[in-house]
């Protein structure tokens, strides 16, 4: 980790990821709008990942668990952080080698390292989804989700598409040397005002966890989590015409619903109210949402196998 | 005399299943290549994570041309079968032979099938063999339609003699087999070209790839413990890990770390769980201190800082996950040493199973069922039942939620920090055990009732909602729980009747079909032992089959006695004894039973037998029910000559009737002293 083109900063890391994905021809996408738990639900991989039609795309995604939150005390541990996430359909042949120059860009270099691609299968139970692939290590810590998708919603995935995920704040701890996440350098350490991770989100970490483990009104929740499945539902039901005839099926509408869903469920979870039991018919609930959203969006243009 | 050696080239396969891959790669390749006709001399398969490979030395370069003779229809049929036969047959009229038959003039046909070239065949079992492998899970990739574990990059596929090597032509999904490879991804990336298994072996070598996992294991270990040793330690032996690290890596470069004095006072079972489940470090144990003080990593790359980096980085990591430990380690003391009435009350909203309530209500009956064993076992009930209530609570602790396979270590040490003996403690560790068929019996008392307690209520609570293990599927380890109580039993010379003690588990429990299902595995268990299973079959038709130590002893010691001579004679005595009885019972329906008196015997053979009845009858009963069933054998064995002698001379049917009824019944004593041994009439032979 003494390389000379070590980044020195969180941001740095970020923005070499960028840069080097963005050579690599992706589309550089914005993070989603809503929130999320990970950098898979963004519509970019799970609607796009169905259908014929090629795809790359690479972006930032901030993402929510609400139950990791840890009032921000714990070292690697936080409510919210940021995935970094590439996708490309089909998967390209030399997909692993591309992997390998995005942590040579951020500085991990091979052949000072031990990068390891360990058996780790990846399963959504929520999005119907699941792929083969590996979780990539380095000098024995996980860097990395790499995944070929099989199934996105229920639908097999033809052709395949090619997942990478980073954990971004643990990456960047590592990369920096850095044990503690909220002591990491945000911006330049040099810069005229310097900021840590834990000048911009110890306190958000703290407030967050407090309303998702103790605060958030679990009646308000629920009913919430009701309303959004009810709008999701009804979205697909509605017919693929407009007023005006012409055919315009819902597909991202619908899905936001399934998304928000999905996040009410996760603080229901943070705060207990969701037995062992009930777990299962949840995840279901939200599953069968991700499989008519999936079904919709197979019908339209951005699948491009409507016919 | 070809050689044939095939690579399968692709992104890495998952470490547990290299060795079932190359079992099946060796089976289908030499099962193609000898259904077709050709033979071979050897075969070996070998893998890394990158690489599946094949060698097969001694390969005959062609099939042999094949001679089928097949019979047709008459000369005189109609055109059209034989027009039907020359098209199955593929050759003309003219082509055809003519023989007579029983029925006239018959054609035959003689097809000729030229033998082909190894290319071929090869070609083709390997074309098969990668459609249709067995993986565990496979998938799709890019835009192809094959499915392997991970994507296949390149086929290597070559035939090899004196005169060089060629290519086997081959084309699977764009892939065409070809005679390259690749070394290792980092240190040796570049393709090379090889023209035999020898010359494969030795440049993969030079790329910094060894091919033999079991030479990958040996060099493990060895530097392993040269590592350890050069610090005075020991590496804990761990064959599990050892065969999943050598199939994580081409290239091993073992490293030995040192864990930091902060984290030495955790429990070594957590040290060593931790370091195992995260980071598959071996573990390093210093025997003055009996610590776990140091790990060793597997790198899969020498580097220019002999592995200073990566040392560094997993020890980071180490700190890291051990940090976690210790958290989960203080927070779940500081809960024992309040008396874990948090997790007590945790257990109640935790579902066991819906029809069997929550983890609280069977902590219960444990404990209710404990008590009652206790006595049988020579435990002290008060301490039975102390630990059958402890002994779910670690489940709860945040230790045990991160590393769930530390249940029952961790409840040890937190009942003992919460003031409870000994003997309680080790009974919360030992409760689960045994789980498998080599894992050691508990031998505490206290350990034998709460364990006994937790195996019965689980069999008894899913047999009252008949949810028995069916083929295949027993999710929740029924087989496994009854084996458990069955080596309980066994290793500790418990006697209990187990209907009972089902019957107290759960009142529901039908305990006739649950005993026969402890039987089934007892059957299993008692055959891995050498015990044949008609004999236990024999013992368990008699009374009083749910106390198991009785039962086993005594097949055992008929086992024993019918691998002898003398016994194998004397199951024949017996069973011809029992055969001519039931014919005659059957004929007069009477049983004859009762009243043989030697005042009617008419021979010196049937009197000896008198005789040699009135000694043995007592020893055999005396033996019985002392439970000394080897003197029992000895006993009945002493018959098997004065019954042969008897049935060598004397005729039981005669036409004197108070004679026969006499002989009758003298046979139904010696089927009597039988009957306290076993059910001779299911001994088999």
């Amino acid at each position: 980790m003494t390389s000379p083109n070590r980044p020195r900063s969180f941001q740095e890391v970020i923005l070499r990821l960028q840069n080097y994905w963005a050579a690599q021809g992706c589309a550089i996408l914005q993070p989603y709008d809503m929130e999320v738990g990970a950098g898979t639900f963004h519509p970019a991989t799970t609607l796009r990942a169905l259908g014929a039609r090629p795809w790359a795309a690479a972006y930032v995604q901030p993402s929510r668990r609400p139950a990791d939150g840890r009032y921000g005390e714990n070292p690697n541990r936080l409510q919210h952080y940021y995935q970094y996430q590439v996708i490309i359909k089909p998967s390209p042949e030399n997909l692993q080698d591309l992997y390998l120059g995005s942590l040579r860009a951020i500085g991990l270099d091979p052949m000072l390292h031990d990068v390891r691609f360990v058996e780790d299968d990846w399963e959504s139970p929520t999005l119907g989804a699941w792929g083969l692939g590996w979780e990539v290590w380095c000098d024995g810590m996980e860097v990395s989700q790499f995944t070929y998708f099989q199934q996105v919603g229920g639908h097999d995935c033809r052709p395949v598409s090619g997942e990478l995920t980073y954990g971004l704040e643990r990456l960047a701890m590592y990369v920096l040397g850095v044990e503690h996440v909220m002591d990491m350098p945000f911006n330049d350490p040099d810069s005229a005002i310097p900021l840590t991770y834990g000048d911009i989100f110890r306190q958000t970490e703290q407030e967050y966890s407090r309303w998702n483990f103790d605060q958030a009104d679990t009646g308000t929740l629920f009913q919430h989590f009701k309303d959004a499945e009810a709008e999701c539902a009804r979205i697909l039901d509605a017919a693929a015409e407009d007023k005006a005839g012409r055919r315009i099926p819902m597909a991202h509408p619908a899905y936001d619903q399934c998304i928000k869903a999905s996040h009410i469920f996760n603080l229901l979870d943070a705060r207990g109210v969701i037995s062992v039991t009930e777990r299962q018919a949840y995840i279901g609930r939200v599953r069968a949402l991700a499989k008519g959203c999936a079904d919709l969006f197979l019908t339209t243009d951005a699948a491009g196998d409507a016919a | 005399m070809p050689d044939l050696l095939i690579e399968l080239f692709s992104e890495e396969i998952p470490a547990r299943m290299q060795s079932r891959a190359r079992a099946d790669l060796k089976r289908l390749i030499t099962d193609g290549l000898v259904e077709a006709g050709l033979t071979y001399g050897s075969a070996g398969a070998f893998s890394t994570p990158r690489r599946l490979t094949l060698t097969v030395e001694g390969l005959s370069a062609n099939s042999p041309t094949l001679r089928e003779e097949r019979k047709g229809p008459r000369v005189d049929a109609p055109e059209k079968a034989i027009e039907g036969f020359l098209r199955s047959t593929g050759l003309t009229r003219d082509q055809l032979e003519t023989r007579d038959d029983k029925k006239g003039q018959v054609y035959f046909a003689t097809i000729e099938k030229p033998g082909r070239p190894a290319a071929e065949i090869v070609a083709e079992a390997l074309d098969a063999a990668i459609r249709n492998f067995p993986w565990p899970k496979s998938m799709r990739w890019g835009s192809g339609s094959i499915r392997w574990v991970r994507p296949l990059h390149s086929i290597l596929c070559i035939l090899s003699d004196e005169s060089g090597a060629s290519v086997v032509p081959l084309t699977i999904d764009g892939i065409a087999a070809g005679d390259s490879t690749r070394g290792h991804r980092f240190m040796s990336p570049d393709a090379f070209s090889v023209s035999n298994f020898e010359d494969y072996a030795t440049r993969l070598r030079r790329a910094h790839v060894m091919l033999d996992m079991a030479e990958r294991e040996a060099a493990i270990r060895q530097e392993a413990e040269s590592l350890a040793f050069a610090r005075g330690w020991e590496i804990v032996a761990d064959d599990g890990l050892l065969s999943e690290v050598a199939g994580l890596v081409e290239w091993p470069v073992p490293l030995m770390g040192v864990i930091e004095e902060r984290f030495l006072d955790l429990p070594p079972e957590v040290l060593q769980t931790s370091m195992k489940e995260h980071q598959k470090f071996f573990s390093a144990r210093n025997p003055r201190s009996g610590r776990i003080e140091g790990f060793v990593t597997v790198a899969n790359i020498a580097t220019t800082d002999d592995g200073a980096t990566i040392l560094a980085g997993n020890q980071r990591v180490l700190a890291a996950r051990l940090s976690d430990a210790a958290f989960f380690w203080e927070n779940d003391l500081r809960m024992a040493k309040a008396g874990m009435e948090v997790w007590a009350e945790g257990l109640k909203s935790v579902t066991f199973q819906s029809k069997l309530g929550s983890q609280a209500d069977r902590v219960q009956r444990i404990a209710a069922l404990a008590r009652e064993i206790a006595p049988l076992v020579g435990a002290d009930s008060d301490q039975a039942e102390e630990a059958a209530k402890l002994a779910k609570l670690d489940l709860r602790s945040e230790m045990v939620g991160e590393f769930p396979e530390l249940q029952g270590v961790m409840g040890r040490y937190y009942a003992r920090s919460a003031g409870h003996a000994d003997v309680v403690a080790d009974a919360v560790r030992d409760h689960y055990s045994p789980l498998g068929p080599s894992d050691a019996v508990p031998a505490a008392p206290v350990s034998i009732a709460v364990a006994l307690a937790d195996k019965i209520d689980l069999l008894t609570g899913f047999w009252a909602i008949d949810e028995k293990p069916t083929g295949s599927k027993d999710p929740f380890a029924l087989r496994r729980a009854a084996l458990g109580v069955i080596r309980l039993i066994l290793s500790n010379d418990v006697r209990a009747q187990l209907t009972d003690l089902f019957a107290k588990g759960n009142a529901d429990a039908d305990t006739a079909d649950l005993l026969s299902f402890l039987h089934d595995r007892l059957k299993v268990h008692l055959r891995d032992q050498g015990i044949r299973h008609d004999i236990i079959d024999a013992v368990l038709a008699q009374p009083g089959n749910d106390d198991l130590v009785p039962v086993v002893n005594r097949a055992t010691a008929l086992n024993g006695m019918l691998a002898t001579e003398d016994g194998q004679n004397l199951t024949q005595g017996l069973k011809r004894a029992g055969n001519i009885l039931s014919q005659a019972e059957q004929q007069d329906g009477v049983e004859y039973s009762f009243g043989a008196d030697v005042k009617f015997a008419e021979t010196d053979e049937e009197r000896a037998l008198f005789s040699a009845l009135d000694q043995a009858e007592p020893a055999i009963s005396d033996a019985v029910k002392r439970e000394d069933f080897p003197a029992a054998m000895t006993a009945i064995a002493a018959l098997r000559a004065p019954i042969d002698a008897f049935f060598e001379a004397v005729q039981v049917n005669t036409d004197a009737q108070i004679v026969r009824r006499n002989r009758l019944n003298l046979l139904s004593r010696i089927r009597e002293a039988g009957r306290q041994i076993a059910d001779f009439t299911r001994i088999e032979g």
